[in-house]
């Protein structure tokens, strides 16, 4: 179980917002967090991933806490087991799909079975420049899920694709989400994109974590 | 002909732009993800050299150089090295003078990797060293090249500050730019354009090599 509470002062456009959420994710389950821009979404995903330092709070991994600022802990990235999907998927331009996977582990079976379950076994040899907007998405959730991260996250994942590919995709992130069973927490500004990944939905809305309203 | 001057050239262009490699590195980062306030006061100042009279430069390094100036009388104390009129001495006014060429290529390079790569690599595991071997600087391909480039065309042809600093010795500090200007004094024009052509066929090649890059660097980020 991924249990965090957080607060973090951060400024979208010209206003400052605090962030003041909390929220305990159930093991192998997904929460989405519905907001629109501006709202913290990626200020949290960034939080929970270790690339922001929250000004206080918690984030415990069963057990372990990843940072607790009551005893100012801060395990950085390296050392949480996390999987981070960017939103522009951030891929190593000069390096291979198989590449960009073996740079995070080099249990090459592990990467070639990966590569194979996101449907990209064809590509492995191929840079980043030579895919599709949908096969970057699926390289950067191999490559996120490689080191078996207690947890997945990802930033509107499907945002940037075109509808077709966002169902088909969609699915795609759903059944290797199942099939590995790691806990992830999705961000979107995209309701549809929410309810079709996510087993538990919750809205941020300037800063706060609210039960997801149906007039959103 | 003689090659000598050339030699003394290329080996002052390699010396300063191998040490200008190790220590602009840090200040380009410095001044390409720092936010602090002084940042920017002293990334002014170590530009300097691009704008100032090589002479003015030269004037001042040959005082501090000097061996009752603060920096030449501690490396004459310390190591027994002396920097004026000495060929140490131009390898190192060569790196003051050329130190923003290579800021300004490792900079460029540096900004031109998308924050996100870093991040990436963090989340995955690895540490600040690994993710500059393995990812920045293979990213950063044309701005390395940029600054090795422009440091060693900027030293090879230094002329102000190397004949303030250096004089003129043969073998010593007598450096390609320093022979051409004798010749022209001497009114031996025919030898100056020998060593004129020589010095821009060493440095068409670089700036080919150096546009290639760029605009293939620039095709795979489209």
């Amino acid at each position: 179980m991924i249990h965090f509470y957080l607060q973090k002062r951060f400024v979208a456009g010209q206003r400052e917002f605090h962030l003041d959420v909390e929220y305990a994710v159930t093991k192998g389950s997904v929460l989405g967090i519905l907001g629109p821009s501006g709202s913290g979404k990626t200020t949290l995903l960034r939080c929970l991933a270790g690339l922001e330092r929250p000004d206080g709070g918690f984030i415990r991994q069963d057990e372990s806490f990843w940072y607790d600022g009551s005893r100012s802990l801060f395990v950085p990235p390296q050392k949480r087991q996390v999987g981070l999907v960017f939103q522009d998927y951030a891929l190593f331009p000069h390096l291979t799909v198989l590449g960009n996977l073996l740079y995070a582990s080099n249990d090459r079976r592990r990467a070639l079975e990966l590569l194979d379950l996101v449907h990209l076994a064809d590509h492995a040899h191929h840079f980043p420049r030579e895919l599709s907007g949908g096969q970057k998405q699926r390289t950067a959730l191999a490559r996120a899920l490689i080191r078996k991260p207690e947890l997945l996250l990802l930033d509107e994942p499907l945002s940037a694709l075109d509808e077709e590919l966002r169902d088909s995709l969609g699915e795609e992130i759903h059944r290797v989400q199942a099939q590995t069973g790691v806990t992830t927490v999705l961000v979107s500004h995209s309701r549809k994109e929410i309810e079709l990944l996510s087993t538990e939905v919750m809205e941020l809305r300037e800063g706060r974590l609210d039960p997801v309203r149906h007039d959103f | 002909m003689d090659w000598v001057p050339f030699w003394v050239s290329f080996q002052l262009g390699l010396w300063v732009t191998g040490l200008l490699l190790v220590i602009a590195f840090p200040l380009a980062w410095l001044f390409a993800f720092s936010k602090r306030g002084w940042v920017v006061w002293l990334e002014s100042f170590l530009s300097l050299p691009m704008v100032l009279a090589p002479t003015v430069m030269g004037f001042y390094l040959l005082l501090f150089l000097s061996p009752n100036g603060p920096v030449g009388k501690f490396f004459l104390d310390t190591f027994g090295l002396r920097l004026a009129f000495s060929f140490p001495g131009i390898v190192f006014a060569g790196c003051v003078s050329s130190l923003p060429f290579m800021i300004a290529g490792l900079k460029t390079g540096l900004l031109g990797v998308p924050p996100s790569l870093l991040e990436a690599s963090y989340t995955l595991g690895k540490g600040k060293w690994e993710t500059l071997w393995r990812v920045v600087l293979p990213n950063m391909k044309a701005g390395l090249v940029s600054g090795m480039v422009l440091t060693f065309a900027h030293t090879i042809g230094e002329f102000g500050v190397v004949l303030m600093i250096g004089g003129s010795l043969p073998g010593v500090t007598k450096v390609v730019s320093i022979a051409i200007y004798e010749k022209v004094e001497s009114l031996d024009f025919a030898t100056a354009h020998l060593y004129a052509l020589v010095l821009i066929l060493v440095a068409y090649p670089g700036m080919l090599l150096l546009n290639q890059l760029q605009r293939r660097e620039s095709r795979r980020s489209q």
